[in-house]
C-alpha cells in the first residue's frame, strides 16, 4: 500500500507527518511512501533526503490519491475532496472539537484516525502524539518565556552584583507541564508547580520542583488519567494559592485543560494585575480559551503593569525538526499496531481498544466516540478504593494514659504481692527476668532459623523432666504417684532427646553456598 | 550422704545460663549448631544433678528438702528415660522434613501431658513447704496451662497430618465458650487456693474440683486450634511452644524450681515473640490467635468473578526461558514440602547456577506449615543458605528479575491482597512476583488455595501455567537443560 505524506497547507504550520527516518522505518513496515513536494521544508528536511530514505517525491495528486494519507493537521474541505473512497487518512482530526469535519470525512467514505484520540493506556503510549507535542511545548513555553524575561533565570553572584534567580510557577503537570519545569530548572530556575492531580506531586517532586497544592484535604483520584473539573471548595482555595503565587513569581506557565470543554480560568485579571511589571506568563491553553485573563491566542500581549502574556498555539510547530521527527514516529508506531503482517497491508482490528478509540470514521459512518476505556494512568486509584475498608490506624496511647495504665498495673501487683509469701516473690523475680530474656534473646533470630529455635525450645522445655524426677524420688508415697511420675519422665525425656536431636539434624543441613 | 542444697541450686543456675544461650545462638547460622550443643550441655547439667538429688536426697541447712530416693528412683528413673529417649531418637532421627511440623506439634502435647501429670502428683504430694493457698494456686494454674497445650497439639498434629480436616470448626458462640472456661478458670483458682489439703489426706473435694478444671481445660485446648484453618499452623504451632513454656513455668513455681522457672519463661516469652513476629507478617491480630478461630470470621470463598484466560507451557518453554535469563527468584511453598520437590529445586539451582545465572530464593514468613519450614527443606537439599532470602528483602528486587518460579505457592504471592480490599488476605504482605518480566506458576490444578481465595497471578499477562506435580515438573526442566 502507498502512504502520502502531503505539504500541509495550513498557514504557518512548519511541521511534516513523516521524517527520512521514519521513512526508511515504514518502507520497513511494506509500505511504498510518496512524499509531496516541498513537505518538509519548514522542518529542514530537503526532498533529496526524502528520496535518499527511499521515499519518492510526487505531486499533490499522487500523494492525495494514496491508501493512506499521513498529515499534521485535519484537512480542509479541499483536501477533503482530493481524497479516495477507501483512503485511511490520519491526522490531528480532533473530533471533540470537530464534529463537522468528521461528518466530512465520513461522507468522503474515509477511514479518519484521530492521532489526538489515543486512548491513555500504557500500550498506546507509544503513539500518544498528545504526550509528544506536549512535550516540546513544555520546553518551548520556557524558552518563549525566557526569551521575553529581560532577566537570567538562574541566581548568580558577579563582581556586578548578585542577580536572584527567577521563580517560575507551573500550573498543571501533565507531560507539558513536566516537561515545562525540567526545562526551567535545567535554566537554573526556582520551580514550582501545582496540579488538581495530587499523585502527581511525586512527578513534580521527580522533575526538581516544589509541589504546591491548595489547602483543602481531599482532592479525587484521576481515573483516566486526566484531569478533571474540580468542585467549588477546591476551586476557591486554589484562588488563594494562585494569587499568592502570582504575586511572588516572575514566570506562569498554563497548561491546564480538560478534553472537550473550555480551559478553566485560572490567572485572573487581578492576580495579572499583582504581578511585577516584565513579568511573563505563558498561556497553552489560549487555543482552548485560555487559562490566563487577557490572553489572546497566537499573540504575545502586554498588560498595563507591563505584564507579557504570550498566548501562543504552535508551540510544537517552532520546533519543527523535533516535533516532525516525533510525530512522524507517533505514526511509524501506529502504523506497527495495524501492520501485523508487516506486508504493507493495513488491517483495522476493532477490537483493539486503542484502534477503535482512535478511529473516527469508517465505511461512512461516524464511530465518534468510541466506548470509554478505563484504565487508570495511576495505580493510586486503587489505594482510594482501599481506604474506606482498611481499619482505623491503632492511635498510640497518649503518654498520660500509658503512665495511668502502668501505675494501675503497678498497683495491683503491690497489692497481691503484699499477701504472697516471701518465697514466691523470689520466684516470681527469677520468672520474671527470664521472660525478659527470652523476648529479648530471640530479637533478631534469622527467619530460616525460625523452625530448629522452635525445635531446641521445645526440647529445653521438657525440662519438665527435672519435676518428675524429683517427684519419684519421694519414695514415701503411694505407687500410683510413682507411676505417674515415670510417665511423666518418660514422656518429657521424649521431647528431650528428640529435640535436640532433630535440632542438630536440622542445623547440620544448613550450609553456605 | 545428702546433696547440699545450694550446690543443686548452682547447678540449676548453670544449666539456666547454658539455656539462654542456647536461644541466643539459635538466632544465627554461624552460632546455631553451638547454641544446640549449649542446650544440650544445660540439659545434661539438670539431668545429673537432679538424678544425683532424687537419688541421694538433698538438705538444707541440716533439714531434708528432698528424701534419699536411692537404688528404686534411680532404677525409675533411668528406666523410662532411656525408653523415652530412644522413642526420641528414633523418630528424630526418621522424620522427614517435610514432616517437621507434626513431629514438633506432637513433641509439645508430650510436655503438656507431663506438665498435666507432674501438676496432679504435686497435688497429692502437698505442699511442701507450707504456704498452702499458693501452692494450690500454683497448681491449678499448671495443670490448666498443660492440658490446653495437651489437646492443642494433638489437634495441631491431627491436622498437619491431614488425619482430621484442617478447615477451621465454628461452633456457635464459640468466643462466649472460651470466654467462659477462662472465667471459670479464675473462679475456679481461687476457690480451690482456700481449699487446704494436708499431706496424706487429700481433699477429696478439691480433687474433684481439679478433675473438673483437667476435662475444661483439655477442651478448651480442643476448641482453640479446631477453630484454627490450616493456613494458619505455623503461628499456632508456635504459639504452642509457647504454652509448653508457660506450663513448664507453672509447674516451676508449685515444685519451687527455679530452673523450671527460668526454662519455661525463657520458651514461653520466646515463643511468644515468634508468633508475634508471624502474625505481624501476616497482617493479623495477635490478640485474636491467641484467642482461637483467627482468619476464620466471614470469609468470602469461592466467588464466582470471571478473572479471564490462563496461559499454559510446559518444561521445554520454561527451560528456554531459564537458560536466557539472568535473575531468576523461586518462591516455593507448601506444594513444594507436599510433592517432596526441594531436591529436584536444588538440583535445578545448581544447574542453573553453574550456567551463570543468578538463582536466589524468596520466603514468605509463612510459607508452609510451620515457621522456617520452607528453609529447612531448602537446606535438606543442601540449597546453601545465602541464596535463600526473606520476602522483605527479595521484595525490591523481583521487578528486575527475568524469571520467577512460584512452587506450590499461592496465598503468599496473590496479588489481590494488595489489590482486592474484599479479599480474604486483604492487607497480608505478599510477594511481588506478578513484577517480574515472567513467572511460571508451577500447580497441580486451578484450585484455589489454604484461604479459599482465587489468584489473579495466574491469569496476568506476564504469568503462564505449568500443570502437574511439582516435583515431575522441575525435574522435566532439568532434563531439558
Amino acid at each position: 500500500m502507498l502512504i502520502g505524506v502531503p505539504r500541509e497547507s495550513r498557514p504557518g504550520e512548519t511541521r511534516v507527518a513523516a521524517t527520512p527516518k521514519t521513512v526508511e522505518q515504514l518502507l520497513k513496515l511494506g509500505y511504498q511512501v510518496a512524499v509531496e513536494a516541498g513537505a518538509g521544508a519548514a522542518a529542514s528536511f530537503d526532498d533529496a533526503a526524502y528520496a535518499a530514505a527511499g521515499a519518492t517525491v510526487a505531486h499533490p495528486a499522487t500523494v492525495w490519491g494514496a491508501d493512506i494519507v499521513t498529515k499534521i493537521n485535519p484537512p480542509s474541505d479541499e483536501e477533503i475532496a482530493l481524497l479516495r473512497q477507501g483512503a485511511i487518512l490520519v491526522s490531528l482530526a480532533q473530533p471533540a472539537l470537530n464534529p463537522a469535519l468528521v461528518d466530512k470525512l465520513a461522507a468522503a467514505g474515509v477511514t479518519a484516525m484521530a492521532m489526538d484520540a489515543v486512548p491513555r493506556i500504557s500500550r498506546a503510549q507509544a503513539l500518544d502524539v498528545l504526550s509528544s507535542m506536549a512535550n516540546i511545548a513544555g520546553y518551548r513555553a520556557v524558552i518563549e518565556a525566557a526569551h521575553e524575561f529581560g532577566s537570567f533565570f538562574t541566581g548568580q553572584v558577579t563582581a556586578a552584583g548578585k542577580v536572584p534567580p527567577a521563580k517560575v510557577f507551573v500550573s498543571g503537570a501533565g507531560v507539558a507541564g513536566l516537561a515545562a519545569i525540567g526545562t526551567a530548572n535545567s535554566l537554573g530556575a526556582i520551580v514550582r508547580a501545582t496540579d488538581v492531580r495530587p499523585e502527581v506531586g511525586e512527578q513534580v517532586e521527580s522533575m526538581g520542583a516544589e509541589f504546591v497544592k491548595p489547602d483543602v484535604p481531599e482532592q479525587e483520584v484521576s481515573s483516566d488519567g486526566y484531569a478533571k473539573e474540580v468542585g467549588a471548595d477546591y476551586a476557591a482555595a486554589a484562588a488563594v494559592m494562585y494569587a499568592a503565587q502570582a504575586k511572588d513569581c516572575d514566570i506562569i506557565v498554563t497548561t491546564a485543560l480538560i478534553p472537550g470543554r473550555p480551559a478553566p480560568r485560572l490567572i485572573t485579571e487581578e492576580m495579572v494585575a499583582a504581578m511585577k511589571p516584565g513579568s511573563v506568563i505563558v498561556d497553552m491553553a489560549a487555543s482552548n480559551g485560555g487559562n490566563v485573563a487577557g490572553s489572546v491566542a497566537d499573540k504575545m500581549v502586554v498588560t498595563e503593569n507591563g505584564v507579557k502574556i504570550i498566548g501562543y498555539t504552535d508551540l510544537p510547530g517552532r520546533l519543527p525538526t523535533q516535533a516532525s521527527q516525533l510525530y512522524g514516529t507517533n505514526v511509524v508506531n501506529l502504523m506497527k499496531l495495524i501492520t501485523p503482517g508487516k506486508d504493507g497491508v493495513a488491517v483495522l482490528d476493532w477490537e483493539d481498544v486503542i484502534v477503535r478509540g482512535m478511529t473516527v470514521a469508517k465505511e461512512g459512518a461516524v464511530t465518534w466516540p468510541p466506548p470509554p476505556v478505563q484504565v487508570s494512568a495511576a495505580p493510586a486509584a486503587a489505594v482510594a478504593a482501599v481506604a474506606p475498608v482498611v481499619k482505623e490506624p491503632k492511635v498510640p496511647m497518649s503518654p498520660g494514659k500509658r503512665f495511668a495504665v502502668m501505675g494501675l498495673g503497678a498497683l495491683l501487683f503491690l497489692l497481691v504481692a503484699m499477701f504472697s509469701p516471701e518465697a514466691f516473690l523470689g520466684h516470681f523475680m527469677v520468672f520474671m527476668l527470664a521472660v525478659v530474656i527470652g523476648y529479648y534473646v530471640i530479637g533478631n533470630v534469622h527467619h530460616a532459623l525460625h523452625t530448629p529455635l522452635m525445635s531446641v525450645t521445645n526440647a529445653i522445655s521438657g525440662i519438665i523432666v527435672v519435676g518428675a524426677m524429683l517427684q519419684v524420688g519421694l519414695g514415701s508415697h503411694s505407687w500410683e504417684f510413682t507411676a505417674i511420675a515415670v510417665a511423666g519422665i518418660l514422656l518429657a525425656s521424649i521431647n528431650v532427646f528428640g529435640g535436640f536431636t532433630v535440632t542438630q539434624r536440622m542445623l547440620k543441613m544448613f550450609q553456605r553456598g | 550422704m545428702t546433696l547440699p542444697f545450694t550446690l543443686l541450686q548452682g547447678a540449676y543456675i548453670i544449666a539456666g545460663l547454658f539455656f539462654i544461650l542456647a536461644l541466643a545462638g539459635l538466632s544465627k547460622h554461624e552460632t546455631a549448631k553451638a547454641g544446640n550443643t549449649n542446650g544440650v550441655i544445660g540439659m545434661g547439667i539438670a539431668l545429673i544433678i537432679t538424678l544425683f538429688a532424687a537419688v541421694f536426697g538433698v538438705t538444707s541447712g541440716g533439714e531434708t528438702v528432698q528424701e534419699a530416693g536411692g537404688i528404686r528412683a534411680l532404677l525409675l528413673i533411668l528406666g523410662p528415660m532411656a525408653v523415652g529417649a530412644v522413642i526420641g531418637v528414633i523418630k528424630a532421627k526418621k522424620v522427614e522434613m517435610t514432616g517437621m511440623p507434626e513431629l514438633i506439634a506432637m513433641l509439645h502435647s508430650f510436655v503438656g501431658l507431663a506438665a498435666v501429670l507432674v501438676g496432679w502428683n504435686s497435688f497429692y504430694a502437698g505442699a511442701e513447704g507450707g504456704h498452702h493457698g499458693i501452692h494450690m494456686g500454683e497448681v491449678f494454674a499448671g495443670v490448666f496451662i498443660g492440658a490446653v497445650t495437651f489437646t492443642g497439639s494433638i489437634v495441631a498434629y491431627l491436622k498437619l497430618s491431614a488425619k482430621m480436616k484442617s478447615a477451621p470448626l465454628v461452633l456457635p458462640g464459640r468466643h462466649i465458650v472460651n470466654l467462659g472456661i477462662i472465667v471459670a478458670f479464675f473462679v475456679m483458682l481461687v476457690i480451690f487456693a482456700r481449699m487446704h489439703s494436708e499431706p496424706g489426706h487429700v481433699n477429696q473435694t478439691a480433687a474433684l474440683l481439679l478433675g473438673i478444671l483437667t476435662v475444661l481445660a483439655l477442651f478448651l485446648g480442643w476448641h482453640l486450634v479446631a477453630s484454627i484453618g490450616g493456613g494458619d499452623m505455623p503461628v499456632v504451632v508456635s504459639m504452642l511452644n509457647s504454652y509448653s513454656g508457660w506450663a513448664a513455668a507453672a509447674a516451676g513455681f508449685m515444685l519451687n524450681n527455679d530452673l523450671l522457672i527460668i526454662t519455661g519463661a525463657l520458651v514461653g516469652s520466646s515463643g511468644a515473640y515468634l508468633s508475634y513476629i508471624m502474625c505481624r507478617a501476616m497482617n493479623r491480630s495477635f490478640i485474636s490467635v491467641i484467642a482461637g478461630g483467627f482468619g476464620s470470621d466471614g470469609g468470602v470463598v469461592g466467588e464466582a468473578k470471571d478473572y479471564g484466560e490462563h496461559r499454559e507451557t510446559n518444561a521445554v518453554e520454561v527451560a528456554d526461558l531459564l537458560k536466557n535469563a539472568h535473575e531468576v527468584v523461586i518462591t516455593p511453598g507448601y506444594g513444594m514440602a507436599t510433592a517432596q520437590a526441594q531436591h529436584a529445586v536444588a538440583d535445578l539451582t545448581s544447574k542453573l547456577r553453574a550456567r551463570g545465572v543468578t538463582v536466589r530464593f524468596g520466603i514468605h514468613p509463612v510459607a508452609g506449615r510451620l515457621p522456617g519450614h520452607m528453609n529447612v527443606l531448602l537446606a535438606e537439599a543442601k540449597v546453601p543458605y545465602d541464596i535463600v532470602l526473606e520476602m522483605d528483602e527479595i521484595n525490591d528486587d523481583l521487578p528486575s528479575t527475568d524469571v520467577v518460579l512460584v512452587i506450590g505457592a499461592n496465598d503468599t504471592v496473590n496479588p489481590a491482597a494488595q489489590d482486592d480490599p474484599s479479599s480474604p488476605i486483604a492487607g497480608m504482605p505478599v510477594l511481588e512476583v506478578w513484577k517480574a518480566h515472567e513467572v511460571i506458576v508451577f500447580k497441580r490444578s486451578m484450585n484455589t488455595g489454604y484461604a479459599g481465595v482465587q489468584n489473579p497471578l495466574f491469569f496476568k499477562e506476564n504469568s503462564a501455567m505449568l500443570f502437574g506435580d511439582a516435583k515431575d515438573r522441575v525435574e522435566d526442566i532439568v532434563k531439558a537443560l
